[in-house]
Parts: C-alpha cells; sequence; structure tokens
C-alpha cells in the first residue's frame, strides 16, 4: 500500500475554484443565467495517494476533474500544481500553449473504452501518439519499444501492437486506456468512472490493475466514480460533492464510519449491499437532486435534509475542519451523530 | 426450483438465437425458471448473458433476426381473462405457441404482463403527454370511457409518490426529472393491474439516492397488489436487497437458481462465488488487492463448448467442462447449480466449498 506522506507538499492543491456554464436563451442567445457546475472548491492531493471524488449526477465531479486537467477553463479560482522540477504553477490561467510542456505530467483515464479508443488507430498509435506529440520521440523502433513495454506493464501481449480496438473486450479496452495514459510517464492522473462502464467480472481486474501501477510507479490519482464500494476499496481520501459544492472531505475510514455530512451518511445508506441479511436497511432520501440552475437557498442539501434547522435553509455553511483531516460543510456538524457503515453488524460470505 | 401449487410463470428449455450473417448468436440458450405468485424473481448476470432477451422472448417482443427456436413459456392468466382464452388443462397457457401480434398475446402484454424499460427517457414518446399515454394503455385493455382512464391514471401517479399527479397528467416526460419519470413509468405499467411486472435494469439509468426509492416503492407495491416481479439487474447488491428468488445467467444459460440467502450466503457455482468474492463490498477492507475472475466474457459467436463457463473458471475438469454442457442439478431443496462439480459426471467426492480464489 503506497502510504501518502502528508507531511510532504501537495502534488496539486485546488483553491475556490468555479466552473459556471451560461444559461443562453431567446432569438440572440442572451445569457438568461448561470448554471454553477462547481462552486468553490478547495482540496490538495498529495504525492502517491488516491483521491476519490464522489456524488450523483450533476454534482459537478466530472468538471471538477476536467477543470484540473485544463480540458475546461475555469471560470475563476486556483489549480496549484507542483511540477517534477518542484515549482508551483497555477494552471488556471495558463494558455494552450504554456499548458503544453505540462501535460505530459497530467492524464486522464476515461469512463468509456469503447468511445475513447479510435477504431482507426492500431494499438501501437493509440498508445504511441502521445511518445510522438508530447514526448517528441521520432523514432519509430524507439516508439514501438515503449509501447511494448507499455502494454506488457498493463497486462497485454505486445503482439497485440498491430491490432485495432475492436478485437478487444472491454476489459482490455481499458488496458489500453490506461497505457496511453501512462506513456509520458506521468505523475497525476485523473481516472473519470474507469471500471463503471466495465462487467462486474472485469471490474476488479482493471482496479487491481490501477492499484499495482500506482505502487509500481508511484502515481497519484484522482479517481472520480459514483459507486461508493469502489471508492470505498480504491481511495485513500474522499471528498464529496453535492450541487457543485464540497460538502464532505476525509480520509475514507473516518468519512465511512464516522460520517459528519448528512448527506454522505444518507448517500451511504442508499447503496445495496450485496448481503440479503442487511434488507430493509436502505434508507431512502425524500425528493431529489436540485438543478443546478436553480439550486435551494442556503445549504443545497436542506430540502432534503432530515436534520435542517431555520439557519440551514437561510445561509450557506462553510466548510471547516471539524476534526484533523476532516473537512465538513454543515451548520450542525458538531452536534449531529451520524450513521456511517457499521463493520459489526457485517458477517463475511460463504460463512 | 419448487414447485409449489399454481406457479404464476414457468419457462422450459427457452432457446432464442439470433441468425446473423456473421452467424448465429445463441443469446438463450436452454433456460429453465419459475415465477410464483407475489414473488420477486431477480435474474442476474453481466453483459451478454441473455437476461434481457429472455424476458424479451417472454414478452414475445424479440424481433427479426432473433427468433424463439424451443422451450414452452406457460403463463397463468387471471380467471376473467382466462374465460376467453384456449387454455391447456391446468389452466396455463403456452406464450412460446402463441402468434406474437395475435390477439391474445396483445391482451396479455400491458394486461397480464407489464414490462418496466430500462430507460424512461426513450420509453415514453416526447410529443403526447404521459396522460395520454396512460389513458391509451388503459383504454387498450379495458372497455372504459377517457373519463374513467384519466381518472385511474391519476389514482396511479399518485399511487407511485408523484406530487400534484393531476397536473403531471398533462406533463410530457421530458418536463419530469429522471425519477419521476421512472415513477410515471411504473404508474403507467400498473395501469391494467398486471399480475407480473418485468422490470428491465429500471434503476440503471438513475442515481443511487433515486434508485433507492424506486426499489422501495416496487417493493411496496407488490406487497399491495400481490404482483409478482422479475427484476432484471446486473447489480448484485440490487438484486440481494429486492429478489425473494435469484437466477444467475451467464452466456445464455442458467448458472445457479435459488432463494436469495442462499445464493448469496451460500453459492454452489464457481461463476456466482467468483463474482461475489469479485465485487468491492463497502465492507470489504481497502486497497487490497481483489480476487478477480481471470479472462473475460467471450464474444457471442465464440461461445465455448460444454460449459459456457470454463475457460475462464478455477474448478475447470479438462475433458469433461470443455465438451459436454451440464444441466441443473438440486445441491439443495431449493437450490440448483449447472455444474459438474454437482452433476455426479466427475469421479470421487463433491468439492467441498473453497474460500480462496482460483
Amino acid at each position: 500500500m503506497a502510504n501518502p506522506s502528508q507531511t510532504a507538499p501537495p502534488l496539486l492543491e485546488v483553491q475556490h475554484l468555479c466552473k459556471y456554464f451560461p444559461v443562453r436563451a431567446g432569438l440572440l442567445r442572451r445569457q438568461v443565467g448561470e448554471i454553477r457546475a462547481v462552486d468553490d472548491v478547495s482540496f490538495a492531493v498529495y504525492p502517491g495517494e488516491t483521491l476519490g471524488l464522489v456524488g450523483e449526477s450533476g454534482c459537478g465531479k466530472t468538471t471538477t476533474a476536467r477543470c484540473i486537467l485544463r480540458a475546461l477553463a475555469p471560470t475563476s479560482g486556483a489549480i496549484l500544481f507542483r511540477t517534477q522540477e518542484g515549482t508551483v504553477v497555477d494552471l488556471a490561467p495558463l494558455s494552450e500553449a504554456e499548458l503544453r510542456p505540462l501535460r505530459r505530467e497530467m492524464q486522464m483515464i476515461f469512463q468509456d473504452p469503447f468511445a475513447s479508443l479510435n477504431p482507426r488507430m492500431t494499438l501501437f498509435d493509440i498508445v504511441g501518439e502521445p511518445l510522438l506529440v508530447l514526448g517528441r520521440m521520432r523514432d519509430r523502433q524507439q516508439r514501438m519499444d515503449r509501447v511494448a513495454e507499455l502494454l506488457e506493464m498493463v497486462g497485454l501481449r505486445p503482439e497485440y501492437m498491430r491490432r485495432y480496438p475492436h478485437a478487444f473486450s472491454g476489459g482490455q479496452r481499458q488496458r489500453i486506456v490506461i497505457a496511453r495514459a501512462l506513456a509520458l510517464n506521468p505523475r497525476l492522473v485523473v481516472a473519470d468512472e474507469p471500471v463503471s462502464a466495465l462487467d462486474v467480472s472485469v471490474q476488479a481486474q482493471v482496479l487491481n490493475l490501477m492499484l499495482r501501477l500506482q505502487q509500481e510507479l508511484g502515481l497519484t490519482y484522482i479517481f472520480v466514480a459514483h459507486d461508493l464500494s469502489v471508492v470505498k476499496h480504491f481511495c485513500d481520501r474522499v471528498a464529496v460533492m453535492y450541487v457543485g459544492k464540497l460538502v464532505e472531505l476525509a480520509p475514507t475510514r473516518s468519512l465511512f464510519f464516522q460520517p459528519r455530512h448528512p448527506y454522505t451518511a444518507a448517500l451511504m445508506a442508499a447503496v445495496p449491499v450485496p448481503d440479503p441479511r442487511l434488507r430493509g436497511k436502505m434508507q431512502p432520501l425524500e425528493g431529489e437532486v436540485p438543478s443546478p440552475a436553480n439550486p435551494p437557498s442556503g445549504c443545497y442539501f436542506h430540502p432534503r435534509c432530515p436534520h435542517a434547522v431555520e439557519i440551514c435553509s437561510q445561509e450557506p455553511p462553510r466548510l471547516q475542519e471539524i476534526a484533523p483531516g476532516h473537512f465538513v460543510s454543515c451548520h450542525r456538524a458538531q452536534e449531529l451523530e451520524l450513521v456511517g457503515v457499521d463493520a459489526a453488524e457485517v458477517p463475511g460470505h460463504e460463512g | 426450483m419448487s414447485n409449489d401449487p399454481a406457479p404464476l410463470l414457468v419457462v422450459r428449455d427457452l432457446k432464442t438465437y439470433f441468425f446473423l450473417d456473421e452467424g448465429t448468436v445463441r443469446a438463450v440458450d436452454g433456460v429453465d425458471f419459475a415465477v410464483h405468485p407475489g414473488q420477486v424473481v431477480g435474474i442476474v448476470g453481466e453483459s451478454g448473458c441473455g437476461k434481457s432477451v429472455t424476458v424479451k422472448s417472454v414478452m414475445r417482443l424479440v424481433q427479426r433476426p432473433g427468433r424463439l427456436v424451443a422451450g414452452t413459456i406457460r403463463f397463468r392468466p387471471s380467471s376473467q381473462s382466462a374465460q376467453r382464452w384456449p387454455l391447456a388443462p391446468d389452466g396455463t397457457l403456452d406464450l412460446a405457441a402463441l402468434d406474437p401480434q395475435g390477439p391474445i398475446m396483445r391482451a396479455i402484454r400491458g394486461g397480464e404482463i407489464a414490462l418496466i424499460p430500462q430507460e424512461p427517457m426513450a420509453a415514453f414518446s416526447p410529443v403526447h403527454t404521459i396522460g395520454n399515454q396512460i389513458v391509451e394503455a388503459i383504454r387498450l385493455h379495458q372497455d372504459v370511457d377517457r373519463q374513467t382512464a384519466w381518472e385511474w391514471g391519476v389514482e396511479r401517479l399518485a399511487e407511485v409518490g408523484i406530487p400534484s399527479p393531476a397536473q403531471r397528467m398533462r406533463a410530457y416526460s421530458w418536463e419530469l426529472s429522471g425519477g419521476l419519470r421512472q415513477r410515471a413509468m411504473i404508474a403507467m405499467a400498473l395501469a391494467c393491474g398486471p399480475r407480473l411486472l418485468i422490470a428491465d435494469e429500471p434503476t440503471t439509468a438513475i442515481d443511487v439516492t433515486t434508485q433507492a426509492q424506486i426499489l422501495t416503492l416496487l417493493r411496496a407495491l407488490q406487497e399491495q397488489h400481490n404482483m409478482a416481479i422479475i427484476f432484471i439487474t446486473h447489480d448484485l447488491g440490487v438484486i440481494a436487497q429486492i429478489a425473494d428468488h435469484v437466477v444467475v445467467m451467464y452466456l445464455g444459460r442458467v448458472m445457479e437458481a435459488g432463494p436469495v440467502e442462499e445464493i448469496f450466503l451460500r453459492p454452489q457455482h464457481p461463476y456466482t462465488r467468483a463474482l461475489l468474492r469479485s465485487i468491492p463490498s463497502i465492507h470489504t477492507p481497502s486497497r487490497t488487492l481483489l480476487p478477480t475472475i481471470q479472462g473475460s466474457i467471450p464474444h457471442p459467436f465464440n461461445r465455448p463448448a460444454g460449459c459456457p463457463f470454463h475457460p475462464r473458471c478455477g474448478d475447470f475438469v479438462p475433458g469433461l467442462c470443455d465438451r459436454n454442457t451440464p444441466e441443473p442439478v438440486p445441491v439443495s431443496p431449493t437450490q440448483t447449480v449447472s455444474c459438474h462439480l454437482y452433476t455426479g459426471e466427475l469421479h470421487g467426492e463433491p468439492i467441498p466449498d473453497r474460500s480462496s480464489p482460483a
């Protein structure tokens, strides 16, 4: 297990990140409003750790990830990245040209390996492209050697280099996507739902591969997912988002066993557990996720929150550190006793 | 499989093949299961296991180049419908022998057996109001006037927990949120009081908090109406929470079937065991390597001979598993397994439970 040392300076620090999308209407496409997809989100990622970013659809987890990689330009805020040389660069205001030398240090693994691989390119072209474009590796033989090495690293046979993606299954395609992401020895890998498009029986293979590669190569992951079981298994720390806001950020254990935000607790109570003995423990939350175009007043969660009091509908709560490393954004975080995943009540399988 | 008096639906040796230019895909290849009144049967499996094609075959909705090539689907209609239809002496009707477009099948679809599709956005017409679509469904099966049908529709929407149902009847599907749309879909499926509801991955496209609401709603409706449900999903967690009886499918065949407790707590088939071990549960230790199933699901054209799981199985017996297809054998009064470890073809002692992964 790669033990992230939080004493080391963070690899990435996101400060007050905002991304607003304009809403346009009418003949002149005038801006009539905005969608606050990411609204004042701050967190740090330390070298060698895996930070999970979880939430339901529309919570802004993918937008946050895309802003970090500068696939999107943030509306405001800072994205401080510590480069290989040890200098800290704010990625937010950089232009495409200025970003280019930094791109090799941060790579992405996409959700759907059927959409993220060009069907007309061979594995050699796909995995070798970053080497050619960003790595300036002009020599074909050199590229072939590196692609072979990468394919072997992700558990594919180097002979497959001449084949096209259609010849591979979902799990194998995701390995190709991982090989491509690792081609330039990145330090930060952002994985956006890397296993949610895969069959259950191959999910574990890909998760194991990602864990092994992290240990071998000292990678830092930002792991975007909606599946809490996978996140709990895979991440060192977890950030929970709701309608564009960060509601809780904590080490995985404390988040799951002692959640401090009612939304986190509700999210965990809603996960169907694959054990029929725990039936009826599922406690559905009332209502639905509000639209980020028209969020409620105060705390965005208050209309659905079973613990809401008057202040919750009036004032937005601020993110505060309630215990060392445990951040929560809730007015009542100090007084509430919330139930997380109870380890005691769960016997093993095949008992 | 238990033979309680009068099962609602009995599927025997169902085979549905797709005849393509590239070859024949045996999407469903000899599936057996039964549904009793008021029971929730969960069909669980990964992509390509034939779970959707199985229920499409039951509803006779398989389209060319697919064809139902063998098997029987014995369904027991409600007593009022039964008077009009030519039933077998045991009071059942073989749906497999009916004309898919014929009047009986059309009356059964929606009237006796209703379907909740996976994607409610695609299932509703965007140019008709929710109310119009529900009224149409009711009036196809019941001899009532528009006004009455409309009132029933409002009642159904209220029953599935849609706020201000009278207004929502006039709404279009795209005006509703994902959760409300799925509730409206359920209301429409229930409109004619079906005896069997087929839910094809009804919560796959929606968020986890909404999913919990929908599962709770389906369970409550099932109890109120004493309706049977066939629930299809790939999510083992959902199955454990909703199903009474579980059918585990892999590549068109039933690997294991039994009551939910037996499948989850005493899985016998190597596939079921491996599958349950490989899912990261919210309760498993973090950042450890998970036991995996080697390889991946074969392409439907390259279906392995013998047991379809044998190339990935840790208990593979050469010369047996790759030649003979195992038939379901009972391992308890209620649980059946299709695996040569239990068929008696393997000499020696039965293989004990294995806790370590292969």
